[in-house]
């Protein structure tokens, strides 16, 4: 049942890159994007990452496509449907990068021979979200082993809010 | 399943490349990224049934970061609209050589 689940979802997502890919309107292409962002949530679930699957609805495709979709909005931008794909020889060159990149991946994703890996990695989740819940199994050792990178990344986001704002503001002339 | 979720990331990373390479329009390539970034979320989710649950605090960062990075390059897009009246990558070659 869950691997028919996971095959929906991954064709899901695969149609809506696809989608992002080739659309022609900026927003059709955001459109897909959350159809894409939406069916990975469902594949997070599938493998038992529940706390990230409603992260990524919430954050990814709630407030981050946002801020996309406003930009399209305010820059008017939502009517540009000139075709803007690469041609020539900048085309051919992308399609041996990707096939090339495609073949590296597929040669180091594919597995050994075709099984999954085995690891004490489900078990110790499945320990850990039995004891403290789905949201405690992240948070313990987030606030304890990884609190350091936790607090970098909060000065990140600061300086990522302070650049973002001086680089959008209206210089005033004085 | 997990062999599977390594080979749905391989493919979207792969066409978040192809867009990038391939698109013009700025926001679009804006998305792309944000499709490889997720690409990489969930090899690390996949991966953290086999290692533990630090894959799945990676994903966090990753987040974080995709966030700042999408909120740093819509004001550059912003900034650099002011000035050319478009997002058509062709149009900025100030830089590029």
């Amino acid at each position: 049942m869950t691997d028919i689940l996971f095959y929906v979802f991954a064709a899901v997502a695969i149609g809506g890159a696809l989608g992002v890919v080739l659309a022609r309107s900026p927003v059709g292409s955001l459109l897909f994007m959350v159809t894409t962002l939406a069916s990975l949530a469902a594949v997070f679930v599938l493998l038992e990452a529940h706390f990230l699957a409603a992260i990524q609805v919430i954050v990814y495709a709630g407030a981050i496509m946002v801020l996309f979709m406003f930009v399209i909005m305010l820059l008017n931008l939502g009517h540009d449907y000139e075709r803007d794909l690469r041609g020539g020889v900048f085309g051919v060159l992308s399609f041996a990068v990707i096939g090339l990149m495609a073949g590296l991946l597929a040669r180091q994703f594919g597995g050994p021979d075709g099984t999954d890996r085995v690891g004490p990695g489900a078990a110790s989740i499945d320990a850990a979200i039995a004891e403290h819940g789905a949201i405690g199994a992240i948070a313990e050792p987030l606030y304890t082993t990884y609190v350091v990178p936790f607090e970098i990344t909060g000065i990140l986001l600061l300086v990522a809010i302070v650049g973002a704002i001086v680089l959008a503001k209206r210089r005033v002339q004085p | 399943m997990i062999n599977g979720a390594l080979v749905l990331s391989a493919i979207l990373f792969v066409l978040g490349t192809f867009g990038v390479l391939v698109r013009r329009n700025a926001i679009i390539m804006f998305l792309c990224i944000e499709l490889q970034l997720n690409a990489v979320n969930l090899a690390f989710v996949a991966f953290s049934r086999v290692v533990g649950i630090e894959g799945q605090i990676f994903v966090f960062f990753v987040m974080t970061v995709a966030a700042a990075e999408a909120a740093v390059g819509l004001a550059i897009i912003i900034s650099i609209f002011r000035h050319y009246e478009t997002v058509n990558v062709n149009n900025f070659n100030l830089l590029k050589w």
